[in-house]
Order: C-alpha cells, then sequence, then structure tokens
C-alpha cells in the first residue's frame, strides 16, 4: 500500500526535530514552529475548549486569530489563542472550560 | 518602553500582504523612509503565509500561486531593510491610529495576546493595507469541531503543514473555495465534492471584463485542472445544509439550492467526511480606517469597504489604503494598488498603464464580487436552535424573537437584546448573518476603537 501523501511531502519539508508538549495529560509531538493548534490537528485533536454557556467542544475556526474559538488554557494561562501562540517544547495545554477563570471562583 | 526609533518615518504601512510590500517596496525606492508594520513574523499576510523556518520546506512556493510575483518583492524588501530605508515591525499588532497636528502614530503591542511589549511608529502618512477576513454564514451544526473556515484550513496548511481531517468537503461561495480545494487534495486530503452556492453564470455576464482579464481565466482554468487531477467534483448552486456529528464532524448535508440561496426540499444528499472547510466570501478589514472617520461604502457583495480615489486616498487627507481594505480583489490587484498608493504618496504620477490594469484587475473584481454575492435565501437553512453568534451562543430563534417580538431592526438592538456579537470575536463572525437576520444590514459598517485585543494596562500606559 503507498503511503498517503502529506503536506510536509508537497513543500519538501525537512524539520527540525520534533519535541515533546502535553495536552491534557497526553504527551503530544510537536514540530518547530507550529502554533499550538497546528500541533494539535496534527495529533488528531480538533477540539480544546468548551463553551462556557452550553459546555459544547470547540477548537480552531478562523486558523488567523480573528474568531477566539481556539481559546486554550497554555501552561495554566487560560484564554490564549492556540492559532497564534507557538509550541514550545514542554508546553502544557489543558482544554479550557467555559472562561477559563474557574478556579478563581469562590 | 516603546521600541520605535522616536524621529517620524515618511509613511507608515499597515499590514506586509501584498498590497503593503508592494506599496513598502515602490515608496522606499522612491527615497521615502518607510516603516512597515505588521502582525505576523514574517511578511506576505494570509495570502502568502509560510510555513515557519523551522519546518524547514524546501518548496514553500507549492502551496502557492504566483509566488515570483512576491519573491521579487520580498528580495527588494530585504535590501531595503538591510539598507536602513525601511524598518519592518514584524509581529506587532496594530490596535490604535491616532493623529497629532504633525504626524500619524501607529500604536501596536506583540505578543498574541497583546501582552508582551509596544511599539509607536509615527509617520507623515499612512497606509492601510489591513487586508479581510473570512465571511461566515451559520448553518446547522457549523460550531461542530472539526467545521473550519476555508481561509482558516488554507492558513492552517501553509503555515503549520497540518489538515483538519482526511476527507474534507470544501464549501460556500467565491473563487477562495477553488484554491483551498486544490491545496487541500495535492496536501494529500480526500475532497469528495466543492460545494459552491452561487452559479457561475454571473461571470458570462460580463464578457467584456473578461476578455482584458485573460490572466484571471487562466487562473480559473489552473483551478480546475488540479481539481480534475485529484478527482474533486465541483457542483455549483449547492450548499452544506447541516453538519452531523456532536464531538466531531461525521457527516455533512449537501442540498441543491435555487438562484436566491433557498433550500430546495428533497434534495438533501449526506456526505460522509471528517471534516468541513467553509466561506462565503471575504470581508474587509477596517478598524483603523473607521476609526480615522475614512468614508465606506457598500460593495456588490454586500460587505462595506472604503472609499478610494483614483490614487488611492482615503477621504481622511493623508491616510492611504491599498488592497482588500477597497474591496476585495485578490492579491493581483493588491499588488498592483499598493504601487499606485505608492507613487501617489511620493507625489509621482501614477502612469497610465498601472492605473489601467488597476482599473482592469477593479472591474473583475466587481464581476466577482456581483457573482458570489450571498442571496437572501440562505437564511431558509437555519433552524431555531442553530447559533449564529459562535461567542455567545446566540440562535437564530432568538436574534427573531429579538426582531419581529422586540422590534429590533438593525445589528445594534440585536446586540443589545441577545448579546450577539458582544463576545470575544466583537461580531467579526456573525456580523453580517446578524445584519441580515435584523432586515438587510446595519446603518454602515462597523466601528470598533481597538482592532486588537490589547491589555488594560497597554491602554494606560498609552495615555502618555
Amino acid at each position: 500500500m503507498t503511503r498517503r501523501r502529506t503536506p510536509a511531502d508537497v513543500v519538501r519539508a525537512a524539520p527540525g526535530p520534533a519535541f515533546e508538549i502535553r495536552f491534557d495529560g497526553r504527551p503530544l509531538p510537536a514540530l518547530p514552529g507550529q502554533s499550538i493548534a497546528a500541533a494539535l490537528w496534527a495529533a488528531g485533536v480538533l477540539s480544546w475548549r468548551t463553551t462556557r454557556r452550553d459546555g459544547r467542544p470547540r477548537g480552531a475556526f478562523c486558523g488567523i486569530g480573528s474568531c477566539f474559538d481556539c481559546l486554550a488554557t497554555v501552561n495554566g494561562r487560560p484564554n490564549q489563542r492556540a492559532c497564534l501562540v507557538p509550541a514550545r517544547p514542554g508546553d502544557t495545554i489543558t482544554t479550557q472550560e467555559g472562561h477559563g477563570h474557574a478556579d478563581l471562583t469562590v | 518602553m516603546p521600541t520605535s526609533p522616536s524621529d517620524p518615518h515618511d509613511l507608515v504601512v499597515i499590514g506586509a500582504g501584498p498590497a503593503g510590500l508592494a506599496a513598502t517596496v515602490t515608496a522606499a525606492g522612491f527615497g521615502l523612509r518607510v516603516a512597515l508594520v505588521d502582525a505576523a513574523a514574517r511578511p506576505g499576510g494570509q495570502f502568502y503565509r509560510q510555513p515557519a523556518p523551522g519546518l524547514g520546506a524546501a518548496r514553500p512556493e507549492a502551496l502557492h500561486h504566483s509566488w515570483r510575483a512576491f519573491a521579487r518583492r520580498t528580495a527588494r524588501l530585504d535590501a531595503q531593510v538591510a539598507a536602513g530605508r525601511v524598518h519592518h515591525f514584524a509581529a506587532h499588532h496594530v490596535w490604535a491610529v491616532t493623529r497629532d497636528p504633525a504626524h500619524w502614530t501607529v500604536h501596536a503591542v506583540t505578543g498574541p495576546d497583546g501582552g508582551q511589549g509596544r511599539a509607536e511608529v509615527r509617520a507623515r502618512h499612512v497606509l492601510l493595507a489591513t487586508g479581510a477576513y473570512e465571511r461566515q454564514l451559520p448553518f446547522p451544526g457549523w460550531t461542530v469541531p472539526g467545521v473550519v473556515g476555508a481561509g482558516g484550513a488554507q492558513a492552517m496548511l501553509k503555515a503549520g503543514l497540518v489538515l483538519p481531517g482526511r476527507r474534507i468537503v470544501v464549501a460556500g461561495s467565491g473563487p477562495l473555495l477553488l484554491a483551498v480545494a486544490g491545496s487541500l487534495a495535492a496536501a494529500g486530503a480526500t475532497v469528495p465534492v466543492v460545494a459552491e452556492a452561487s452559479g457561475y453564470a454571473g461571470y458570462a455576464r460580463a464578457p467584456r471584463t473578461l476578455a482584458v482579464n485573460p490572466r484571471k481565466l487562466a487562473e480559473g482554468a489552473g483551478h480546475a485542472v488540479t481539481l480534475l487531477r485529484h478527482g474533486v467534483r465541483l457542483r455549483s448552486r449547492s450548499a452544506v445544509t447541516a453538519v452531523h456529528g456532536t464531538d466531531r464532524v461525521e457527516a455533512v448535508t449537501l442540498t441543491r439550492i435555487d438562484r436566491d440561496w433557498r433550500p430546495v426540499p428533497g434534495t438533501g444528499l449526506r456526505i460522509p467526511c471528517d471534516a468541513l472547510a467553509v466561506g462565503h466570501g471575504l470581508v474587509p478589514q477596517l478598524e483603523p480606517a473607521t476609526a480615522l472617520g475614512c468614508a465606506t461604502r457598500r460593495t456588490p457583495d454586500g460587505t462595506w469597504a472604503l472609499v478610494l480615489d483614483h490614487q488611492q486616498r482615503t477621504t481622511v487627507d493623508g491616510v492611504w489604503a491599498a488592497g482588500e481594505a477597497g474591496g476585495i480583489g485578490g492579491a493581483e490587484l493588491a499588488f498592483v494598488e499598493g504601487e499606485v498608493a505608492a507613487y501617489s504618496i511620493a507625489g509621482r504620477g501614477v502612469h497610465g498603464s498601472l492605473r489601467r490594469r488597476r482599473d482592469r484587475l477593479r472591474r473583475f473584481a466587481r464581476t466577482m464580487a456581483a457573482a458570489h454575492a450571498p442571496r437572501p435565501g440562505w437564511t431558509g437553512w437555519l433552524r431555531e436552535d442553530t447559533e449564529v453568534c459562535r461567542c455567545e451562543e446566540v440562535t437564530a430563534g432568538r436574534i427573531l424573537d429579538a426582531v419581529s417580538g422586540l422590534g429590533a431592526r438593525d445589528t445594534r438592538t440585536v446586540k443589545l437584546l441577545t448579546r450577539a456579537g458582544m463576545g470575544w470575536c466583537q461580531g467579526r463572525m456573525c456580523g453580517p448573518a446578524v445584519a441580515r437576520l435584523a432586515g438587510g444590514g446595519g446603518p454602515a459598517a462597523d466601528r470598533r476603537p481597538l482592532a486588537c485585543p490589547v491589555v488594560l494596562g497597554e491602554l494606560a500606559d498609552g495615555q502618555g
């Protein structure tokens, strides 16, 4: 069986070594230069947020920083636009629930 | 602390896409000192987004059209930056433009949430080359993960070399869909169908415009060949009217629509897929322009764009605009308009051939806008529980209640009554849809005092 063509094949990419990020405790690979959203898509993860009212899953939608659907909690900081934030080795991404400030609720 | 050089530039260009890039290198070629302020790390805008250097792409041009026109100008930009004639403020998000008696000041912040640093760039003239974002029309299921903007899928592919799925339906309207479907298929996705809501007859009604724009025809033919090669079917007068799946896309319903985009009953076809790339054309990004008081006009596809004269001047003295901000027209037109603006700003006469090329491409843009303009019947694919405002989770039912029960007649009143458009994106995603549901449109283009998110400390500091 022939291997399926990938985006990296098209541009003949020779990326730097992959590094590890964690998504909800699960180790995932990321490539240097990829945004957090891109690393998650590459791993088949399409949602990393639940909405404030109905708790519905959301992920990247506009891909250019306009829609704010891709908000994630990155290294403990909520409301980061995952399509704009570059992935860095050791980043911990957690699914953001609601407004992302549940820890502040008293 | 501000990071900018304190002496003012002759020109500050906002946006380093095709229009801003062409304007910058042309103006600097005339000897002007130019500051180029752009949100991305590297020039190119959304159209020429490239893989990050760390991805080591040997052939980034493989995912692009007319790469040479871009490469020629980036080479000039690099030389001008090295010679100190252009200051390139990369990764700077512009949040406001202000004026004092002698200068314009462009205020920018750095970092994805605007919290890392700031810059104030001063100049005698401003060129707005702010580009556009995608227009979205809601339908049942468009918030399910795996539904992504067509432009968003393209952006994620070009910059991050990733796909949202393996079997991706492409739908909506406008020429971007063909380019997106071609790129996705070339990158290994299976694209079972491209659904274009309009017909293509609109182009045939403008034979003269087509005849004088042979390159545009060739571009269209090129897309068609790519789609054929990858076995992608193109269906016009069709729309995705529902997405199936709860946690992620499992299938879509493709429905035939009539001339007014009303779904034709009984024509729904279920197509299994794991992603949907959808978009209905582009909307000019006008925040800095409207905040400055630049006049806007309604374009043939129902969006707002800047009123510009034949030299690309806005109605505000000292402010020019080029590219999509003056009406959606594509990269080739943006390059030409950027050059025209630079000639004008430098006080040089715009020579006739450049102006004629601009006018010819503008005519094509108008034909294109009219051919793909959303028709009012699209509201027929909404259900009462279809979310229209993604941020505030406001449904079509609640908006229609505000209109028919509470008398709302415009987007502003709908917003006050329902919170549609009051969330993070500030109506950028739901604005056109809400305007339509409210009865056809708001009184003018959206005005947003801040063009991008800014931390409060920055606003406080910025008063100094």
